[in-house]
């Protein structure tokens, strides 16, 4: 890995730069096209897709069972109760999961007691669940509540932290950004939103702006102090800030998204559906999300908010003449 | 003694890391030899439903449309009452939270029979029945807002259990059988919970006692079903002439089947004498109020007068509007899993946790060389404090580890090995400005540990805010998060950081080995003959700006020349070129 420690040397020093700050034009572009994307195609597609938690419904578990053939569980239960319209899934290698309307407490006893005589097992491994349609609707209610004050407190506290309220739009725009995709890819993939993948939703919150405080903690350094005296124009500033943090951008997103990618490995092929896969899903496009938009959307966009500033403007402006005058020499 | 000071400092925020980790220890390990019961603690932490198998039923407020949320007053009523409803059926180690601030957990381990749920999800029985007999006296009175009272008397029968006779009405002492009179004599208040009274047959005399457990009755059937009640509230006594008489009452509204039938419980009742004058509001099987009847009452809007007090007369028009419930609930969810299911979700839930450190470790020690080893140690530090303080908080707060807390401390080794990162980063960084690996280690920590602080910040307040505002699933996985994001503070600066303050010491990374990761050649930093580096570039290290003007050092090759040419043009005399400005 000298390699990616030389790439690193090069980035630092300056040797080996990136312009992602003055291409931000393209970043913007790309970033309204994806938007665009995930909000119309969900539309086009009939909008998310909710989960029992959501929709209320009956569920039953199988469990110490290695019969996994989803047709006959539906049959099962469709037996019992015609119309029930079962959905199953399968968790892990020894448990079914069937999703039902919701039923009475009557047809849900006698389900559970068809299901232990159809796939021989003891009463005790068949369980039967009720959910309310109202459960998940007030776990997402709180979580937009969550949503909007951790926003305010984080805008407030970042912009107390970099004593600019400049760096706190940018992180936000890029955290809004990071939310509406990882949204979107639940919309466009018709992929089930449930309760787990509302944590998992809620928990880019932390780490997108963790990501987007380590780079401007970076570029603050950067363009600091010595605004008058700086050689560079301010925008050069944050792109090397950016370019110098790379190498740490990379290395703590891959150490972040290991853990998570292994929960999802795990979550989604051993497992199958539930808690572990929905959590996961959500943040490891979140942290992939996170990482792509601090480095592609939120310098780029504090070194343009600060542009027109006219203290900027002549440091900028200064900075051209003293090259314009540099060059003359030559 | 510049030379040790770093030294002192490590060892310092070492033992202090020791004092905690022994400390938590320690009290963990009181907990276990000595503590008693439920508060007794234990080694391994305890599990939510969805690890360990059981059923969760989620017991939502009903509230009318435009209706004030309960308050926590009121959910805390009702989880003791659910309490007291689920030890009377014998389940054991249930537990029952209010969970935000609206709705009622109730957590059963294993798969409860029918009954149980039936009695959790029933919203409490209120019902209204004649008094036969009684060893109390009265304290309160119903009558119609402003009027009085009037008497009269009653009989008595032998030793069978079916009336003799049969009972002409709900006051009639045919119900009293020389059995029922035998069975009232044994009983005592204590008894109250095994007769089972809260599902006595409405069709039957009742033998039960006061809330207080201080007076025992034997009661009538039902006469009036407490659903009929469409409102009861509470508030100050006035007279005839509207004149307030400082005395508390709560007044009840039936509707009109209510009506017509309390109006012939009283058209009874008032003609009677002594107890028998009396009716008993009986909730759960408990007598709440048993007032002494002193009017007729036609218009189903009776008013309940005696010691009152403010409170008591509230909590009583509460009981009567919302049954034994102070707010009426419904079932929102009903969740059973099966211990089989608990126990793989577990062993998956770990699994994918070894795969993700073993990831990580590897991926730092590629990276990081020998230096990943610190990761390695500084991950295995956070985990032992992580696991102390997760059995802590089970066995102080009764938390409950639960497949999110699982998947939050998963993620959180991500998050923790973040810091280390953007610590060892920051190091090399002042590496290749050409510093010694001692002077790096501490001009890096500086700079590192504001970042990771403000991070960390936002971090925590992200968990933190979804802890109090959000529910279940979503409160074990911030807690789990908020936890970590602390730790992972106290393990970079009492482990970490001491640990490299210690190693940088070591020739092996002093000399910056090839495989130390700390090679200031790799790192690019310029190298001038034996263990001589170039000098931190112009003395930037010891002007107070310097962090600052460090950033102007790096620039492009063409920043570089263009400034030179400009200072040069400037100056307009001597070029110097090969020097940093």
């Amino acid at each position: 890995m000298a390699s990616f420690s030389q790439f690193g040397n090069d980035l630092y020093t300056g040797k080996r730069s990136y312009n992602i700050v003055g291409r931000r034009r393209i970043w913007y572009s790309i970033a309204a096209v994806l938007i665009l994307v995930v909000v119309i195609v969900p539309i086009l597609r009939g909008g998310f897709v909710f989960g029992i938690e959501f929709r209320g419904g009956s569920q039953f578990e199988v469990s110490n069972t290695t019969n996994l053939n989803q047709p006959f569980a539906e049959h099962t239960v469709t037996s019992v109760v015609p119309g029930a319209n079962p959905r199953v899934t399968t968790i892990g290698g020894h448990s079914v999961r069937i999703q039902t309307d919701q039923l009475t407490s009557d047809q849900s006893a006698n389900v559970q007691d068809a299901l232990a005589k159809a796939y021989n097992v003891k009463r005790s491994d068949v369980t039967a669940s009720f959910i309310g349609a109202t459960w998940g609707q007030d776990i997402t209610q709180q979580a937009v509540t969550a949503l909007i004050v951790f926003v305010i407190l984080a805008a407030i506290v970042m912009a107390l932290y970099f004593r600019t309220w400049k760096m706190s739009l940018a992180a936000l725009v890029a955290l809004m950004h990071d939310l509406i995709l990882t949204a979107g890819v639940y919309g466009v993939f018709r992929i089930e939103v449930t309760p787990a993948a509302v944590i998992g939703f809620l928990t880019i919150l932390g780490y997108s702006l963790y990501d987007t405080v380590v780079v401007f903690d970076k570029i603050r350094e950067n363009t600091g102090e010595d605004g008058a005296e700086s050689r560079r124009t301010f925008a050069e500033s944050v792109n090397l800030a950016v370019n110098q943090t790379l190498v740490r951008s990379i290395n703590t997103s891959v150490v972040a998204i290991l853990p998570v990618g292994a929960i999802l490995f795990i979550g989604a092929f051993v497992l199958g559906a539930g808690t572990l896969r929905d959590i996961s899903l959500a943040l490891f496009i979140g942290i992939i999300v996170g990482t792509y938009s601090t480095i592609f959307i939120a310098a780029p966009l504090y070194a343009h908010l600060r542009s027109g500033e006219d203290a900027i403007k002549k440091r900028d402006k200064r900075t051209a003449a003293v090259r314009q005058a540099s060059l003359a020499n030559q | 003694m510049a030379r040790t000071t770093p030294v002192k400092k490590a060892l310092r925020s070492l033992t202090w890391l020791l004092v905690i980790i022994a400390g938590l220890t320690a009290i963990n390990g009181a907990a276990v030899l000595w503590g008693q019961g439920a508060n007794k603690g234990s080694w391994a932490p305890k599990l939510a439903l969805d690890l360990e198998g059981g059923t969760e039923i989620i017991l939502a407020p009903q509230v009318a449309n435009g209706a004030a949320a309960p308050t926590a007053e009121q959910l805390n009523q009702a989880v003791s009452i659910i309490r007291q409803r689920i030890d009377a059926s014998g389940v054991s180690e249930a537990e029952i939270n209010t969970q935000g601030s609206q709705n009622v957990v109730v957590s059963i381990p294993g798969i409860p029979d029918k009954a149980t749920i039936q009695r959790i999800e029933s919203s409490a029985k209120l019902e209204f029945r004649a008094v036969l007999q009684s060893d109390a006296a009265a304290t309160s009175t119903a009558g119609s807002p402003s009027a009085t009272p009037s008497p009269s008397a009653s009989p008595s029968a032998p030793l069978q259990s079916t009336p003799s006779v049969s009972p002409t009405n709900g006051s009639d002492d045919a119900w009293v059988t020389p059995a029922l009179q035998q069975q009232f004599t044994d009983f005592t208040c204590d008894k109250v919970e095994a007769a089972n009274t809260n599902v006595a047959d409405p069709k039957k005399p009742l033998i039960t006692c006061d809330d207080a457990g201080q007076y025992k009755y034997i009661l009538g059937p039902v006469e009036v079903a407490g659903e009929t009640i469409t409102d009861a509230t509470s508030g100050l006594n006035s007279n005839s002439q509207g004149v307030s008489t400082g005395q508390w009452a709560v007044n009840i509204v039936f509707n009109a089947t209510g009506t017509r039938e309390f109006a012939a419980v009283t058209t009874r009742l008032n003609a009677l004498t002594g107890v028998k004058n009396q009716f008993a509001i009986v909730l759960d099987g408990r007598i709440i109020s048993a007032p002494t009847t002193n009017a007729v009452i036609t218009d189903g809007k009776p008013q309940i007068t005696g010691s009152f007090t403010q409170t008591t007369a509230k909590t009583l028009a509460d009981q009567l509007k919302f049954g034994a419930l102070p707010i009426g609930f419904k079932v929102q969810s009903n969740d059973a899993i099966s211990a089989t299911l608990g126990k793989s979700q577990l062993q998956s839930g770990l699994l994918a946790g070894l795969i993700g450190l073993v990831l990580v470790v590897v991926y730092s020690l590629i990276q990081y060389r020998t230096l990943g080893l610190l990761t390695v140690a500084s991950l295995v530090i956070a985990a032992v404090i992580t696991y102390l303080v997760v059995i802590l908080l089970s066995w102080r707060e009764g938390y409950r580890l639960s497949l999110a807390g699982v998947a939050g401390l998963i993620v959180a080794i991500g998050i923790t090995a973040d810091s280390f990162i953007v610590y060892f980063e920051r190091i090399r960084d002042e590496l290749r400005d050409g510093r010694a690996l001692e002077s790096a280690v501490e001009a890096g920590w500086k700079r590192a540990l504001r970042t990771i602080i403000a991070s960390d910040t936002v971090n925590f307040m992200a968990a933190a805010i979804l802890f109090i505002l959000a529910v279940g699933n979503v409160k074990g996985f911030a807690l789990t998060l908020g936890i970590t994001t602390i730790i992972d503070l106290v393990v970079v600066s009492l482990f970490t950081h001491p640990m490299l303050q210690l190693i940088a010491r070591r020739p092996f990374f002093n000399e910056g080995h090839r495989f130390s990761g700390l090679d200031p050649r790799a790192l690019g930093a310029v190298y001038r003959g034996r263990a001589t580096f170039r000098d931190p570039v112009n003395v930037s290290s010891t002007k107070k700006a310097a962090v600052s003007r460090e950033a102007q050092k790096r620039q492009t090759i063409a920043e570089r020349k263009a400034a030179e040419l400009a200072a040069g043009a400037r100056q307009s005399s001597s070029r110097s070129k090969g020097k940093d400005s």
